[in-house]
């Protein structure tokens, strides 16, 4: 196991414990920039698609896994972002501006709807979240000038300082965008993450009422939360309104919600990582599906293309599975297997067993 | 003048009077120790000084101020800091991030900067953290400085959560039942940490605590309280011989 000797608070503060660890995420950052040159255009549309779901994943973990607020109705805030970007950029508002305006926008109401519905907690606020995700697919077909009703609206090509960027015509240039999207949304998260407002977040999570002793405002840190992670969805639904270039109410169903949820439990809560994780999953789990029902199909000659239910029905496995043997989703899992790994062989049988946790105090809250 | 001064403080939930009537004043630099026995209400006028509950009546002033009205997050930046009887700590943190929030108070960058990372923020982390290697160094924690504190056993997290409320840089410190839960030789360490606090860092400390060896060693005036109301108040040894304590622990003579 390697032991961090360090000099000064900066070594404690930086994003990279060591040299080793920046030079491993620069090499992923490269393979990242050279995929869409090895593999097929369709398989980069499928990997931005993933990237997407990781900025909207950060965006859903920022709330469930660093404030501990539960929110079923995420999809609620991908729509909010999807047609606010396509609205402004009708404006004549320029991508690169209309991208960012409207995460604003959806931080703004995100916060705005969090006033109330965080003075809720447990399963009444995961109520109130779902009813959001119903109420605004309603919203999307009646407010019809902002969302074309029915028919939905049409994403415009994008177009930052004279390139056009399509999703179809130039999937590279679009893969590209969401890469810079998604390292920019993760900086700023592990920013917020070593600061003061990052471990407010951390203290309303464990126990709202030390978190006031100490002078955390529990209702602003939870609405900051609530808006930070909603900006972070809003500009994930943005992206994703042009990666499908088609939106209207049906493309942020509950079940986006559900499925967003499942990601950041798959990936494992509580870490950056954990989104990530849980995106390469939920983003590529129909492929391996299809690739599996292809194969089922053509070598051994069962026909499971029947049964139309199959995803959702391997998702619920899935999520069953990890709520049962790995409440920390896959990135606890591979810390596990890496610190196995580390103290080869003196791990021990029971090192990552929870302890019970002592009587909390319930009178106060 | 008192540095904090309580007056005729009482909260009733419906019929019940939790606190009723407790008057006392707590001098600068002393260490002052509320006795009682189970359900006398010493907690809840700890979460009446900390601001958790609002009184019914009465008067809280803290070096001067009239804190009764303050809300519970503005409390810890005027310099009252407190532990919980069942401690409340932030159990999927480390031990330094646990003490960093002690700081809270202290942060002087907006959300944004934090965001950003900008110089205002890292400084504020180096200052917050050289606040904290002072409190890590004072209560001899450096060994858990980076351990989760799900996996500290019960001792040191009492002494965390103390670390934690010192690290906020108080004036005043609430010390719910330091001492529950400990062995001997730990409430024998925790006596000696709160007469340095008291001595070294000029603490003044309200103490709620059941160990009469403990609060016999370390306190310089004792208040009695039963059933919400004050019994008697005086030195360790005074308020113990009281027979209206000794009635209200171990009831009349039949």
């Amino acid at each position: 196991m390697k032991v961090h000797f360090k000099a000064s608070y900066d070594d404690d503060i930086r994003l990279f414990e060591d040299r080793a660890r920046l030079l491993k995420y620069a090499v992923l950052l490269g393979l990242m920039c050279a995929l869409p040159f090895v593999v097929s255009d369709y398989l980069t549309g499928e990997i931005t698609l993933v990237l997407i779901w990781c900025i909207a994943g950060m965006g859903l973990m920022i709330l469930a896994g660093h404030t501990g607020q539960v929110s079923l109705g995420h999809a609620a805030f991908l729509a909010m972002g999807a047609f606010s970007n396509l609205w402004f950029m009708e404006q004549g508002i320029p991508f690169l501006l209309a991208l960012p305006m409207a995460a604003i926008f959806t931080g703004v109401v995100g916060a705005i709807i969090a006033l109330p519905i965080l003075r809720l907690s447990g399963i009444y606020l995961a109520i109130a979240t779902i009813a959001l995700s119903i109420i605004v697919e309603d919203v999307a077909i009646i407010a019809e000038p902002y969302t074309g009703g029915v028919m939905g609206v049409f994403a415009p090509p994008i177009e930052i300082f004279g390139t056009m960027i399509d999703r179809y015509g130039t999937p590279k240039l679009f893969y590209f965008l969401c890469l810079v999207c998604t390292v920019l949304v993760t900086l700023a998260y592990a920013n917020l993450l070593r600061s003061a407002t990052g471990r407010s977040f951390l203290a309303v999570r464990d126990s709202e009422v030390s978190a006031r002793a100490l002078g955390v405002n529990v209702t602003r840190t939870k609405a900051l939360a609530f808006g930070l992670s909603c900006a972070v969805t809003g500009l994930a639904g943005g992206l994703y309104a042009h990666f499908v270039q088609i939106v209207n109410y049906e493309s942020f169903l509950i079940l986006i919600s559900i499925t967003m949820v499942l990601q950041v439990v798959i990936g494992g809560l509580g870490s950056i990582h954990g989104a990530f994780f849980g995106a390469i999953v939920v983003g590529l789990l129909p492929q391996g599906i299809a690739i599996v029902r292809d194969f089922l199909q053509g070598t051994a000659g069962i026909d499971i293309s029947a049964y139309p239910g199959l995803d959702t029905a391997v998702f619920a496995a899935i999520i069953i599975v990890f709520i049962v043997y790995e409440p920390q989703g896959l990135y606890g899992f591979y810390r596990k297997v890496k610190a196995q790994w580390e103290l080869f062989p003196l791990a021990r049988r029971d090192m990552f067993k929870r302890s019970k946790s002592y009587l909390k105090t319930e009178r106060m809250r | 003048m008192s540095l904090l001064s309580v007056t005729d403080l009482a909260i009733h939930f419906g019929g019940v009077k939790a606190v009723d009537g407790v008057s006392f004043d707590v001098e600068e630099g002393e260490v002052f120790t509320i006795v009682g026995p189970n359900g006398a209400g010493k907690s809840t006028i700890f979460n009446l000084i900390s601001r958790f509950y609002q009184p019914t009546h009465g008067k809280i002033l803290f070096a001067g101020e009239d804190i009764t009205q303050t809300p519970a997050h503005h409390i810890a930046e005027l310099g009252i800091a407190r532990t919980f009887q069942n401690i409340e700590l932030f159990d999927h943190s480390t031990v330094l991030q646990n003490l960093l929030v002690g700081g809270h108070t202290k942060r002087r960058a907006s959300w944004v900067e934090d965001v950003l990372h900008l110089p205002r923020s890292r400084n504020n982390e180096r200052e917050a953290r050289r606040a904290v290697e002072e409190v890590i160094d004072f209560l001899d924690l450096a060994a858990y400085r980076d351990k989760m504190i799900a996996g500290l056993p019960y001792g040191v997290r009492k002494v965390v959560e103390i670390a934690r409320a010192l690290a906020s840089d108080p004036k005043l410190i609430l010390l719910d039942e330091p001492a529950s839960g400990l062995s001997v030789e730990e409430t024998a360490d925790m006596a000696f940490w709160i007469e340095d606090m008291q001595k070294d860092l000029g603490l003044t400390v309200l103490m709620v605590e059941h160990d009469m060896s403990l609060v016999s060693a370390v306190s310089d005036r004792v208040l009695a309280v039963a059933e919400g109301k004050p019994l008697s108040m005086g030195t360790s040894a005074e308020v113990q011989s009281d027979p209206k304590v000794i009635e209200a622990y171990l009831g009349t003579a039949a």
